[in-house]
């Protein structure tokens, strides 16, 4: 270890964890009268004073709806909400600012390009692929058009640490796959996926690729076009932003070729009772009155995000403190990892001997420390790995060495309890 | 450990949840219900069977946390022998003990052991994990058995 500290000194060097946590106010709280430690920030992040101000000043002086009136007020909204999209456009690495439609979510990113993009093209005995590490929200969509179309939905393995088996994977990218749909980063394992060597293989048999990458957004640069991905979606809140927001890339080509997801205000040029004429893109998709202080609180995410300087000190101090997560959890006896890929995100996900998960966090809470227990809406995750639940500490970069100790010491109390 | 955690994880609860009494399936049970706690994947089998209107013998299976399995096992001791109208009042009286708490002055004897999950209602998310059972044995009382969800906004 001590030889390894100043190669990651130098790898950490200019980023402050400590300033960081002063930009958090939720941080710093006590709770059951301890200093609050919030392991949960794969569930939601907690948000910078920065967003948190964002939106009030939002509401404070510029409220109004967008795309509407004439009077300054509209405009000012319409200006930042559009100035919202041009920051998730850069932040996604996209060519274009109209291939980024705001939706509720992940979940509705996913569910967009099911509804627009491969019913359309689905047919009777088609499949779609996905993997064994998916979030039920890039399962279940899936399945609902598959059971709609008597299409086949097919899963590609993962290996015992929680990796992709990408040679089976390839092997399952058939004639009649007509989409990929995989996460960037896994919420119960954390594992960090090849995501551009796979849209590589998955593009040379003419697969389109949809990514999930609801827990990339808060840990990793992101670059749609490196990826060369066709889809990619991802919510706010779990990158700093607020609830009830996300975003949807997708490629012009493909977005151009869709049917809206829903009809509505917004989304038209003209109406008659004999025909709509859909507005352009990305409004086409963008039915209704938006939740512009989302999209204005994302940007303001990814405006304070940007202020922390460039990437890389912040991946390798997250990924430091994974390691050194990993090393207190190694220590406990009867602890058992679930989730060893060597290339993993933000996640140390774990069973304690016999002790129930909740069991687990309802003692964690008494210590201050906020932790998720259960299936983390990866059922068949915990089925492939033969567990009912999970204990799921999830990291941030506001998260702290001394925090991890307390979460160690905290385990040692639940083995005592349950000894 | 704080005292409301000590309430919480008393050794009659602890070695209920190590040593569940009544585990198993009962062959040739009369009645039999099932139930689920979707949140965190808690599932629990009651089987039952009545004589003369009471329950001459109750079992469960199951997996869960130890508050669950505690729970379910000390449920199963009340209950033997009770006449069924006696088994819905040790159900008002207990859900009552862990949605409202202890406030009765009768309650250590009317619940008996079932005392041991007082400290419950202190921490309203686990309030579930011991009611599950008891939402599952009434309905495997009530003639169609159904399936028994906490998620149904009725089972609190």
């Amino acid at each position: 270890m001590s030889g390894a500290a100043p190669n990651l000194r130098s790898a950490t060097a200019g980023f402050d964890v400590e300033r960081v946590r002063a930009d958090f106010p939720a941080l710093h709280q006590m709770v059951h009268e301890k200093p609050l430690v919030y392991l949960d920030s794969a569930a939601t992040s907690q948000k910078p004073q920065a967003v948190i101000d964002a939106v009030t000043k939002f509401y404070r002086a510029d409220n109004a709806n967008v795309h509407r009136g004439v009077h300054a007020l509209s405009e000012r909204a319409t200006a930042a909400y559009e100035g919202a999209r041009v920051k998730v456009q850069h932040f996604l690495g996209a060519a274009k600012a109209k291939e980024v439609v705001f939706v509720k979510g992940t979940t509705d990113g996913i569910n967009l390009v099911a509804h627009s993009f491969v019913r359309p093209r689905l047919k009777q005995g088609d499949e779609i692929l996905i993997t064994a590490m998916e979030h039920h929200s890039n399962i279940v969509p899936w399945q609902l058009l598959c059971e709609e179309k008597d299409a086949k939905l097919k899963v590609a393995p993962i290996t015992d640490a929680g990796e992709l088996v990408v040679g089976e994977l390839e092997a399952l990218l058939g004639p009649r796959t007509r989409l990929l749909a995989l996460s960037h980063v896994s919420n119960a394992l954390g594992t960090i996926n090849p995501v551009r060597r796979i849209v590589e293989l998955a593009h040379r048999r003419g697969v389109p690729v949809l990514i999930d990458g609801a827990q990339a957004a808060p840990h990793l640069p992101i670059d749609v076009q490196a990826i060369d991905c066709d889809f990619y979606t991802f919510s706010a809140h779990k990158a700093f932003g607020p609830t009830g927001i996300g975003a949807l890339y997708g490629k012009e080509k493909w977005l151009e070729q869709m049917p809206p997801y829903q009809g509505g205000g917004d989304m038209i040029l003209s109406v008659t009772f004999e025909k709509t004429i859909f507005n352009a893109l990305p409004y086409k998709f963008e039915a209704g009155t938006p939740n512009i202080e989302g999209a204005i609180g994302l940007g303001a995410a990814i405006e304070y995000v940007e202020s922390l300087g460039p990437p890389e000190p912040r991946v390798a101090f997250e990924r430091e403190l994974l390691a050194y997560g990993t090393r207190v959890l190694n220590q406990i006896p009867g602890l058992r990892l679930i989730g060893t890929a060597v290339d993993k995100a933000g996640v140390l996900s774990f069973t304690l001997a016999d002790v129930h998960p909740h069991d687990v966090g309802t003692i964690l809470d008494g210590e201050g420390i906020a932790v998720r227990t259960g299936h983390h809406c990866a059922q068949p995750v915990m089925q492939r790995f033969g567990v009912d639940a999970t204990v799921r500490a999830s990291l941030a970069f506001y998260n702290t060495r001394e925090e991890l100790d307390r979460l160690g010491r905290a385990l040692e109390k639940v083995r005592e309890i349950f000894r | 450990m704080n005292s409301d955690l000590r309430d919480l994880y008393q050794e009659v609860v602890l070695d209920h949840s190590r040593k569940p009494r009544n585990f198993g399936k009962l062959e040739g049970a009369d009645r039999t219900a099932q139930g689920f706690n979707p949140l965190c994947g808690d599932r629990v089998t009651v089987y039952l069977k009545l004589r003369d209107e009471a329950i001459d013998e109750i079992r469960f299976e199951g997996s869960g946390c130890a508050i669950s399995k505690a729970s379910a096992s000390l449920m199963t001791g009340a209950l033997k022998g009770k006449r069924l109208g006696e088994a819905e009042e040790l159900f008002r009286r207990f859900h009552h003990l862990v949605t409202q708490g202890p406030n009765d002055a009768d309650e250590p004897e009317s619940l008996g052991k079932l005392m041991a999950l007082s400290g419950v209602w202190e921490f309203p998310a686990r309030v579930k994990c011991a009611t599950l059972a008891w939402h599952t044995l009434k309905s495997a009382l009530s003639e169609g058995g159904a399936t028994v969800t906490t998620e149904d906004p009725a089972t609190v």
